[in-house]
């Protein structure tokens, strides 16, 4: 996919808002295709990106390419996180982009029914915009933006003002619709799940700039930064140092004495070496807890002999506190939870793969 | 209590009678009144949107500017219309003054800051959202602004018929430069005065009750028009 020329392709773009820069990106493609996430949390220039991305504000420095120079303007649409319809029907924000693009009579029906059909709509076509649900409302604005047939489709937190059940239809919408209906889409959100659910590659933004694009994978297994561990749910860190590395393993002793064995990526193991300071990063979700003497094979390398601290439900699985020799924390199954027979004081192993345990350098 | 039954009962009689001086009043009032409004919003419809829209060092000052107009005495601005149209004036020349021309320049010189205030609340009071979003769907900075205004509509609307209201009951710059002559200059209002001071208090209160019925109208269909479809659909938080 990367082979091919980019539909967009954004150079050292700045965008400055008094002293300060919200937007400093080196370097970002979107391929012809692909469906790209931007993600990050608030503050880090997303929404700046989104209105540069469709031309919507000029740029300090750096550019944005369109592949083929005929009027990008007309190529691109737009999904606003607050969507703001015009006052009328469906039906007449559907139209709205179609007029701006002079599709006229049969052409301009045809599109529209198309746009109501693809989000479910079509019943809708004739009320008033203002009767409408969160949910519809949302949906409005996703074919109105559709019906123009976008070559780039720029869509800003667009689930962020949807409650959960709606949240999970309209994503499905979405991956359904990105998939069929539009080149290329730029999704831009502060939520994880969007962008895993959503895109062939994200890019996390952090204070204006890029600091790991990669696939969803890529991202959750092998975080470039603390911050993108961090922002992708390792939530939970332990500072150490170094005692050994080689090629794949970097070995970390933490304050505590015990040792941990983590994977880095080539940046940061190029600063891993023995005594340097560092901290390790894993997701309570990799843990894995089993009965106390259980001494079987397994493909975890970190094994630690542990005592079940407390236990709290978090949502809809349960958090675990173990301690001992390290103090860590699990996140399993209320299932899981209850034929482990799971309560405090009991003695457990707790494993950990060595692939689920990223080292950083710090300071 | 009398006076006010027989000036009711006046009032009808006149009206209904198709009486030619009571209808040649209302005519060149609505005449007057029309015009004004028509070159006032011409003027000042404009205005406020761009004070409403643009974004320029000194727009603030502008902005008080146009407030100030909302608060401009009406005698002030009929002396300066008449100072400019009496024969010592540099429009001396046109003679207009003592026409329904005069009255025109005076009460278009009255609503334009009304309705351009009254235009530039509505145009600011959409989010400027809307028009990046038209945008977004491919719509030119012409159009998009199109649709900001269309969203505006009612505002801009209420902003032509209260500047009409706001005219057609003015009386102190009309009776300086229409000077109330008979069949010519003499609207509602200064129909009023000149009543009164005469005596016909009942033929001044049927003029007034005409008035007021006109007024209420007004006020109604302004009502209407905004009540039918609120002026603006702040920004909703879709929850």
């Amino acid at each position: 996919m990367n082979a091919m020329a980019p539909l967009v392709r954004v150079s050292s773009l700045k965008k400055r808002y008094g002293e300060r820069t919200v937007v400093d990106i080196d370097s970002l493609d979107v391929a012809p295709g692909e469906v790209l996430a931007i993600l990050g949390p608030n503050g880090a220039g997303k929404s700046t990106l989104f209105r540069l991305l469709l031309l919507l504000e000029q740029p300090d420095a750096g550019t944005i390419e369109f592949a083929g120079d005929s009027n990008p303007a007309q190529r691109i649409a737009g999904v606003f996180q607050a969507p703001f319809l015009f006052t009328g029907t469906v039906r007449y924000n559907i139209e709205v982009g179609l007029r701006a693009r002079g599709v006229d009579g049969a052409e301009r029906t045809r599109r529209v029914g198309e746009a109501l059909d693809l989000l479910s709509l079509a019943n809708l076509a004739d009320a008033d915009v203002r009767a409408l649900s969160g949910g519809e409302a949302q949906r409005v604005a996703l074919a109105r933006a559709l019906a123009v047939r976008p070559e780039l489709l720029v869509l800003d937190e667009p689930t962020s003002s949807l409650d959960v059940t709606l949240r999970t239809r309209f994503r499905e919408d979405l991956v359904r619709l990105l998939r069929t209906q539009v080149r290329s889409a730029v999704l831009i959100t502060h939520d994880a799940a969007d962008a895993y659910a959503v895109a062939d590659r994200v890019a996390v933004m952090q204070d204006g700039r890029i600091v790991q694009v990669g696939t969803p994978e890529d991202i959750v297994l092998a975080p470039a930064t603390p911050f993108v561990a961090a922002f992708t749910g390792a939530d939970l860190f332990l500072h150490g140092t170094v005692s050994a590395a080689d090629e794949q393993l970097i070995t970390v002793r933490l304050s505590d004495g015990v040792s941990i064995l983590a994977t880095a990526g080539a940046d940061a193991r190029e600063r891993l070496r023995p005594g340097a300071a560092a901290q390790v990063a894993y997701r309570p979700e990799d843990v894995v807890i089993a009965p106390g003497s259980g001494a079987g094979e397994s493909s975890a390398q970190n094994r630690f002999q542990l005592l079940v601290a407390s236990i709290a439900p978090s949502g809809a699985l349960v958090r675990v506190k173990l301690e001992g020799e390290i103090g860590l924390v699990a996140l399993v199954t209320r299932q899981g939870a209850e034929s482990l027979r799971l309560e405090p004081g009991l003695a457990v192993v707790a494993q950990l793969k060595a692939a689920a345990v990223r080292a950083f350098p710090t300071g | 209590m009398n006076i006010f039954v027989d000036a009711t009962r006046e009032a009808l009689r006149l009206l209904f009678s198709g009486d030619a001086y009571v209808w040649g009043i209302l005519r060149i009032s609505f005449y007057v009144a029309i015009s004004g409004i028509i070159l006032g919003g011409a003027l000042g419809l404009p205005l406020g949107v761009w004070l409403g829209v643009a974004r320029f060092r000194g727009r603030s000052f502008l902005v008080a500017l146009v407030n100030t107009g909302f608060a401009l005495p009406p005698v002030v601005v009929g002396l300066i219309v008449y100072i400019l149209l009496s024969n010592t004036g540099p429009a001396g020349s046109l003679h207009l003054l003592f026409t329904p021309a005069a009255m025109i320049i005076a009460q278009t010189i009255l609503a334009a800051p009304y309705v351009a205030g009254i235009a530039l609340a509505a145009v600011q009071a959409v989010p400027r959202d809307v028009r990046l979003q038209a945008r977004a769907l491919g719509a030119s900075s012409a159009r998009a602004l199109y649709m900001h205004l269309r969203e505006a509509r009612v505002g801009l609307a209420a902003a032509l018929i209260a500047g009409f209201g706001a005219i057609f009951s003015e009386v102190g710059a009309v009776m300086m430069v229409g000077g109330n002559i008979e069949h010519e200059t003499r609207v509602l209002t200064t129909a009023i005065v000149l009543e009164t001071r005469q005596g016909n208090y009942a033929l001044a209160m049927a003029f007034g009750i005409v008035l007021l019925v006109i007024a209420f109208a007004v006020n109604a269909w302004l009502t209407h028009v905004q009540q039918a479809q609120p002026a603006v659909r702040t920004d909703r938080s879709w929850s």
